[in-house]
């Protein structure tokens, strides 16, 4: 048996159903329900129990159709930088404000990118998220949360 | 019926959801032109703002985003041979070297009129057909139900996944585990929570479909560097030739259309078939119904050979409706975010909705049509100008997707948490994607989850724990037999044929 990535994705997947079994052996039911024909742990222990027989099968089984990813190829340090990116804007949306934290997420994601034209970048950043908020807030009424601005005074 | 009609009619030509057609139209057909945003983007994206509006309206929405990303598929297929959806590959076949020939206009001219004509055929079928089989499934019972939904499961997971049929059902696992966090739907007991308050509601639809297709492409789009503008560049967007067709060209459509929209329909209701098998089917089909000298002509720039998938593609997306809106269950991602969609509205889709919720029912039908006849009349003639978004720089539409990813999120809870939860699953979707395990199953499962448990409660209580409920019934015997014989044509193909 080759050892390749989806080999590994798959075991992978094999314990987190083997955790996923034992925790859905842990919930705690109602005593009366103990022995009753089904309970809220009997469709996750099937769920368990199958995705250990999928995973299994897929470990054990020749992989013919082989997927080739080529590590080189990729642009690892574009991607975690987005990711992290995204996480920081997720922090500091409700923090922060909407309006301030989307523009500079919007800035920062398009230079990682590669993105050089500043007058464009400033352009999709600050005044095409007040546009979005006035369209979301003003005409569709939707409720931003924007502690900055509301400190301010521009939005209620 | 008649009056259930007029109903849709008067719905769906409301000032408001006219506008909502138009909306989505649009919308739909710039994010489905965009190579790798399928329709399920589309309508991912378009959630959080449907929310705020009543159901039909919202649905209405949604169908013509449904409907412009087809079409805006077929667009990127023709002109830059780089179909934005799966079920228009078969589009690029003759779209493009006809699109090389100088008469882009004309194949986005056939595309355009085929869709059409595909998708009018295929929603008079749904008219005639989604009523009567609303009355049959009323006598369907809840072993029924949960043999259905586990065809449905195996039948994408068997017919979507290229191949990968271990793949497609580990995701299938995948998908029911994370529908079955949060608190037991009727015991109220806590499941897989971890103590977290934020995880008892269980996860959001709207966060796994954001996080599986519209973020995880986009954070595919940049691992893997891909341009998916850059064929855009080499070519003009604004000089397509005449969209005109001749006589010729139009008998050979007439005789086309037809056949490919029976063919489309029929497969577009078979769970897990959907739009990509059509076209398929309908170009073989095709090929092996023209004369000899047309056939030299196919994957050169026939006419047929466009005309052909691109109707049956439409008429699929029509007949997917069918088992959503009569059983209420899904045989399509797409169609499946749209269950989860209508579960978000508070609306139960299946054969009651045609009594509880004629409106409901009846607007999407006529929307779908209204939904062409607007992609017929706006699209087709400001396509040179729509097609400039090809042209937009990654730099600015991968970071365009993922504010709107966010966002949705932030709109629907205002929770830190489930924007967190939504980056952790779009990360683990966006290295599955990369060893090609399909995520439609995940969705799918995703989406059923909920209802297949209160069904095998149900099944199960009735028949005091016996797992004989599942051949009992003659109808659920055949749903049986229909499963084991997927499951045993791929076990088979894994072991003598080794495609697995």
């Amino acid at each position: 048996m080759k050892i390749n990535s989806v080999k590994i994705i798959s075991l992978l997947f094999f314990f987190l159903s083997a955790f996923y079994l034992y925790t859905a052996h842990q919930i705690q039911v109602f005593s009366f329900d103990e022995n009753a024909p089904f309970n809220a742990k009997t469709f996750p222990i099937y769920l368990g129990y199958a995705g250990m027989f999928f995973s299994a099968l897929k470990l054990v089984l020749p992989d013919q159709k082989s997927v080739e990813v080529d590590a080189k190829y990729l642009e690892f340090k574009k991607t975690i930088l987005l990711v992290l990116a995204v996480i920081f804007y997720g922090f500091t949306i409700l923090k922060v404000g909407f309006f301030l934290s989307t523009s500079l997420f919007l800035v920062f994601s398009y230079y990682v990118l590669g993105e050089r034209r500043w007058k464009l970048i400033l352009i999709f950043s600050f005044p095409f998220v007040a546009i979005f908020m006035y369209l979301l807030h003003g005409v569709l009424q939707v409720y931003l949360r924007d502690p900055l601005l509301k400190y301010i005074g521009i939005i209620g | 019926m008649i009056e259930g009609i007029l109903i849709g009619i008067k719905t769906a030509l409301s000032f408001q959801n006219l506008l909502m057609v138009m909306i989505g139209c649009f919308a739909g057909t710039i994010i489905g032109m965009l190579p790798g945003l399928g329709p399920m983007t589309a309508i991912a994206l378009m959630i959080p703002i449907t929310y705020g509006f009543d159901p039909a309206t919202g649905l209405i929405l949604m169908a013509g985003v449904y409907y412009g990303a087809v079409f805006g598929g077929s667009t990127s297929s023709i002109l830059i041979n780089a179909p934005g959806v799966p079920g228009t590959v078969a589009t690029s076949f003759d779209g493009y070297p006809m699109a090389q020939q100088g008469k882009a206009g004309k194949a986005l001219a056939i595309a355009a009129y085929s869709s059409f004509a595909g998708g009018t055929i295929a929603a008079i079928f749904l008219l005639i057909a989604a009523p009567s089989l609303s009355k049959v499934s009323l006598s369907f019972r809840s072993p029924d139900y949960f043999g259905l939904m586990i065809l449905g499961l195996t039948a994408v997971a068997a017919f979507s996944s290229k191949g990968n049929f271990l793949k497609a059902m580990m995701m299938c696992v995948f998908g029911l585990m994370l529908a079955s966090v949060g608190q037991d739907t009727l015991s109220d007991i806590p499941r897989f929570t971890f103590n977290t308050m934020n995880l008892s509601d269980g996860i959001s639809f709207v966060l796994v479909v954001m996080a599986t297709f519209a973020m995880s492409e986009a954070l595919t789009i940049i691992l893997k560097g891909n341009d998916p503008t850059k064929a855009a560049k080499q070519i003009s967007l604004t000089e397509l030739g005449s969209i005109k067709l001749n006589t010729d060209e139009t008998k050979k459509m007439a005789k086309t259309i037809p056949r490919s929209s029976i063919l489309g329909f029929i497969v577009g209701v078979l769970p897990g078939a959907g739009a990509t098998i059509a076209s398929f089917l309908a170009y073989g089909m095709e090929r092996n119904f023209v004369d000899e000298e047309e056939k030299e002509k196919f994957g050169k720039g026939s006419v047929q050979g466009l005309s052909a998938p691109e109707t049956a593609n439409n008429a699929a997306c029509s007949g997917a409706f069918v088992p959503l809106l009569t059983l209420g269950i899904p045989g399509s991602g797409t169609t499946a975010v749209m269950l989860g969609a209508l579960l978000g509205f508070g609306i139960q889709p299946g054969p009651r909705l045609y009594e509880t919720n004629p409106e409901i029912f009846w607007s999407v039908i006529m929307s779908m049509y209204i939904g062409m006849v607007v992609l017929l009349i706006l699209n087709l003639p400001l396509i040179p100008y729509i097609a400039r978004i090809l042209a937009v720089p990654r730099t600015f539409l991968i970071p365009m997707i993922l504010f709107f990813s966010v966002t949705g999120i932030y709109l629907m809870s205002f929770n830190n948490f489930d924007i967190f939860l939504m980056i952790g699953i779009a990360v683990v979707a966006t290295i599955l994607r990369l060893y090609d395990f399909p995520m439609p199953p995940l969705i799918l499962a995703f989406v059923l989850g909920g209802l297949m448990e209160e069904n095998l409660r149900r099944s199960l209580l009735i028949s005091d724990g016996s797992w004989a409920f599942l051949w009992n019934r003659p109808l659920t015997l055949c749903i049986m037999i229909a499963i084991l014989t997927i499951v045993g044509w791929q076990i088979y193909n894994s072991f003598f044929k080794k495609r697995l």
